[in-house]
Formats: C-alpha cells, structure tokens, sequence
C-alpha cells in the first residue's frame, strides 16, 4: 500500500528553464544546468545556501554540486533516462517528509543540439546492447519505440493518423507557448507526408533535438506557505522500471506505467476524473498513446481512439502536454524536468492572462514521464495548495 | 570481410557458447532446467526462476515476426547507406524472442508482417562473428 501519509507533505515551490533554450551554441550543459538551478531557486525566492538536497540525472549529483557550490546531505543520481526527474521528485519528497533535508534542488542541463560540453555517446560492443541490438542497426531511440509502436499497430488496430493526432494536438499547444521551437500549426497529412525516420515514425513523430536547462524546487508544505510562489502539493507518487533493451521488454503493448500509476493515484486518492491538466512525456507520438492507456486513462488498445478527434488539443476535453511538449517546444534529450516545470505552471495558473493557454480552475494535474526506451516511468499527482 | 563497418558483438564468458554455435551455423539457447523456458539473451541465472541449471540446447530456428521497424535513416553510414532495411523481433518456435534483421524481403510495411513466418540464415559477417538474421519461409 503506497503512504497515504506522504500526500500532501511537501511542495514544490520553484520551477523555470534555462535563460534560454531552443539553439543555444554558446553554452555548455553544465551552464544550462546551473541556470535551470538559480532560475528555479529565484522563483522560489531561495539560493543556493538555502539548498540541503540535490538530485541530478545525466550529470553526477558530485558535478552538479562542485559547479554551483552545494553541499547537500541528501544526494541522488538517479539515472534511468529521461524520466528521472519525476522519481526524483518522488524522492525528495520522501525525503523533506522524513525530515532528513529541508530544500531539494533538482536540476537537468543538456546541450543535447549543440553538443556543448557533452561527454561522447558511447557504447561497449560487449555490453547487452552492443551483442544483441546494435548489430543490427536498429536507430536509439526512435527506431525502439518504433518497434513498439508496429506490435501496438498490429495488435489493436491503431493507425499512424490516430499517432499523428497527438503530434497536432502538441503543436496547437505549442501556438500559445512563445518558448515553443515550433509554433506554426500542422495537419495529420504534414504528419503523415514529413520524412521517414523509421517505420512507422515519421520525423514529426519524433520530438526535438534542443540545448536547454531547468531547475525544480521542493520544500516541505509547512514552508511552502509562507514562501513567494502559489505552492504546488505533491499529492501522490509512483516509480518503475521493467527492461533496459527494447527487445527485452516484456510487453511491447504495456509500459511501466501499469506499475508507475496506480500507487500514484492511491496516494492521491485521486480518480483519472479529477484530473484537471495532464503532462504526458513525449519523446514520439506513441509514447504518449501508451501512457495513456498504461495510466487507465483508457482501456488497453483504445488510446488511439481516446486521442482522435483532436481530444487533446485546447478546447479538448483532456488538456494534454500543454507547453507543447517534446514534440513541438522542447526536447534536449531527457525532457522529465520540463513536464514538470508545465505541470506546475498550469496548476499555479501562471497562464491567467494568457486566454487558452491557461487550463482553466485547474486544481488537480498529472505529470508523467518515460525514460530509455519505454524502460521507465515517474508518475506524479499534483495538486494546488 | 576486413571492410565489415557496422558494430560487431564482442562475446562475454556467459554469452559465448551462444555466439560460438551461430559461428558453427547453428542456434543453440540456453533452456532453463528450472522452469523449462528459454533463455535469451543467455545468463547466467535464470531472471525467472533463479535456477543456474542451465543446458546450452539448439533450436529449430524457425518463429514468427513479432513486431519490427523500418529505419530510413542511421547515423552510422554503414547502415545508412543499405536504409530502408527491417529490423524485427522475432519469436522463436520455442518461445524466446530476439532482435534481429529480416533479409530477403521488401522494406516495407506491405510486404512484412507481425506474425509473417521466418528461418534463420546465418550471415558470416567476418572470419569471428556470424549473425543470425531470419527470411519469410
């Protein structure tokens, strides 16, 4: 039984990007991470001094430290691809609940477009990958999920129209966000006509390549309240892993968010009705397809038909990825951070004057991440103070 | 074969046998004395069972696509250059699934199938490794 007890304990009380994100070839990962720190920190109305837990994904939580000079007692480096930063707020959370540290800084840097600082990509021929995958040319990480996606295809019967509604829907999102890379609308046919990645992904099924930074701040509730920001509650929390390699994956039709999502929601003691706003990863459209249907949004093999119609889109019935995702605003190559930071956002209702861009009365929000290759997933329940 | 460009395995003491069988144009698995399920990719310890009574048996190499993808691109032009190829999961007869290339078919979502039969053919890419890659049979 996940701990009720948990919920509601602790905020987050700080988010914001790098200065810039997007194309940024004049700096390096490591500077867009310590601005995605001071900037997160600066919308909490706290420094760097104030900071007594650190969690960090691509770079060492030792990197991270040296380079904005903390000394937490609380470190972690959990690394599982791009969703760590939701278990990361997981575990801060238990963390400041269990008084063991008072402000967790999480922090993720990427020069992913521009390569800037990065370390090389490397793999071992004799490692699992470099025996059983590599040889045969199967493209990371767009052409693993691709393969998921085929089986997903053949199984249920859905279609590349009813995966490029998710790509249009993203991008009308990406319309109201002026961070957006891409804002100009698209159609299911420029989906459908754009290059071919791999089967069945078409390039505008695949997210972003981008340099970009964020920070995300969390204190304990107590606190948060008497801090600058309007304090977002971690409500409910859930983490899981089932394979590292694509073609080790139990079920090319069932993500880890089946394990993720229901102690999430439990904790919450939430239902998928209350759910005002969703952020959904991105990394390619069927990312999300899945997702949605591991989360119980829908039954299993009906994701296609919960997304069509433009579902998702604003107006929609079911606000999804409203920063404009991965797929249209942003994407450095581990994009956790990001839904974080959108998911907090629309729930401080940061948007208010903004029109559409704002969900309106939104109260209770999702937040959910995939990492590696449908490897694994954070789920997080969300609520305003 | 000295001009082999694209990424070539480099056994480990678990997976040898396993690459030693396909040098010898044969598939063998391990198939767990626990359980009885197949193991692929070969370990030392049954991920379902635990049991390390573990017998190195061949396969009939025959099995079904399970899913696959068709890559159009790659950044390393070995690959690149042969785009669009297929790249496939395939089950075997006896339950294990592996990834792999199906050859000796047009790459496209026409003409292969999720649950297209294949056979293994066995590419000797270098004087060291051959590969196990599957047809439509």
């Amino acid at each position: 039984m996940p701990n009720s007890s948990l919920s509601g304990k602790v905020a987050i009380v700080g988010v914001d990007e790098s200065d810039r994100i997007g194309v940024v070839p004049d700096k390096s990962m490591l500077q867009l991470d310590a601005e995605g720190a001071r900037n997160a920190l600066k919308d909490a109305g706290l420094t760097l001094k104030d900071v007594d837990g650190l969690f960090t994904a691509n770079i060492s939580p030792a990197e991270v430290g040296e380079y904005l000079g903390i000394e937490p007692k609380v470190v972690d480096g959990t690394n599982v691809g791009g969703c760590s930063f939701l278990i990361h707020v997981a575990h801060a959370a238990t963390a400041i609940a269990e008084g063991r540290c008072e402000v967790a800084l999480i922090t993720h840097g990427e020069s992913g477009r521009s390569r800037v600082g990065m370390p090389p990509r490397a793999s071992s021929a004799q490692s699992m990958l470099g025996q059983f995958e590599e040889p045969y040319g199967l493209p990371r990480p767009a052409g693993s999920y691709a393969l998921a996606a085929s089986r997903h295809m053949a199984q249920y019967g859905t279609t590349k129209e009813q995966l490029a509604e998710i790509a249009v829907a993203t991008r009308t999102w990406a319309g109201l966000n002026p961070k957006a890379m891409y804002r100009d609308p698209i159609t299911i046919e420029d989906v459908l006509r754009s290059r071919m990645i791999c089967w069945p992904f078409n390039l505008l099924d695949c997210c972003l390549v981008t340099d970009a930074g964020g920070g995300v701040v969390l204190t304990s509730a107590e606190r948060a309240r008497d801090l600058q920001r309007h304090p977002v509650l971690v409500l409910g929390m859930g983490e899981a892993l089932d394979h590292n390699l694509i073609s080790m994956m139990p079920d090319l039709t069932n993500g880890p968010a089946r394990i993720s999502g229901p102690p999430a929601f439990a904790m919450a003691g939430v239902s998928h009705a209350d759910i005002d706003v969703a952020q959904v990863y991105d990394s390619f459209t069927y990312t999300v397809l899945l997702s949605l249907e591991d989360l119980g949004f829908c039954k299993k093999g009906e994701g296609g038909a919960f997304v069509s119609g433009q579902r998702t889109a604003p107006g929609g019935e079911f606000p999804l990825n409203t920063s404009g995702g991965g797929l249209s605003y942003t994407h450095p190559g581990m994009f956790g951070i990001f839904v974080i930071i959108e998911a907090v956002r629309q729930l401080r209702h940061d948007y208010a004057d903004q029109g559409e861009r704002q969900v309106k009365d939104a109260r209770i929000g999702l937040a959910h991440g995939t990492g590696g290759v449908l490897s694994a997933t954070g789920t997080l329940i969300l609520g305003r103070d | 074969m000295a001009d082999y460009k694209k990424p070539l395995p480099t056994p480990d003491p678990v997976t040898k046998p396993y690459w030693d069988s396909l040098k010898a144009h044969a598939l063998e698995l391990q198939r767990c004395g626990g359980c009885q399920q197949v193991l692929f990719y070969p370990r030392p310890i049954c991920p379902s069972c635990m049991s390390d009574n573990l017998t190195w048996t061949p396969m009939s190499g025959r099995g079904v696509v399970h899913a696959f993808a068709i890559p159009h691109r790659h950044p390393n032009p070995a690959f690149g250059s042969e785009a669009p190829y297929v790249v496939a999961m395939i089950e075997l007869e006896e339950g294990a699934r592996m990834m792999s290339n199906l050859v000796e078919v047009d790459p496209t979502p026409e003409a292969v199938t999720v649950g297209m039969a294949v056979e293994i053919v066995y590419d000797d890419v270098t004087d060291e490794v051959t590969l196990p890659k599957f047809r439509p049979r």
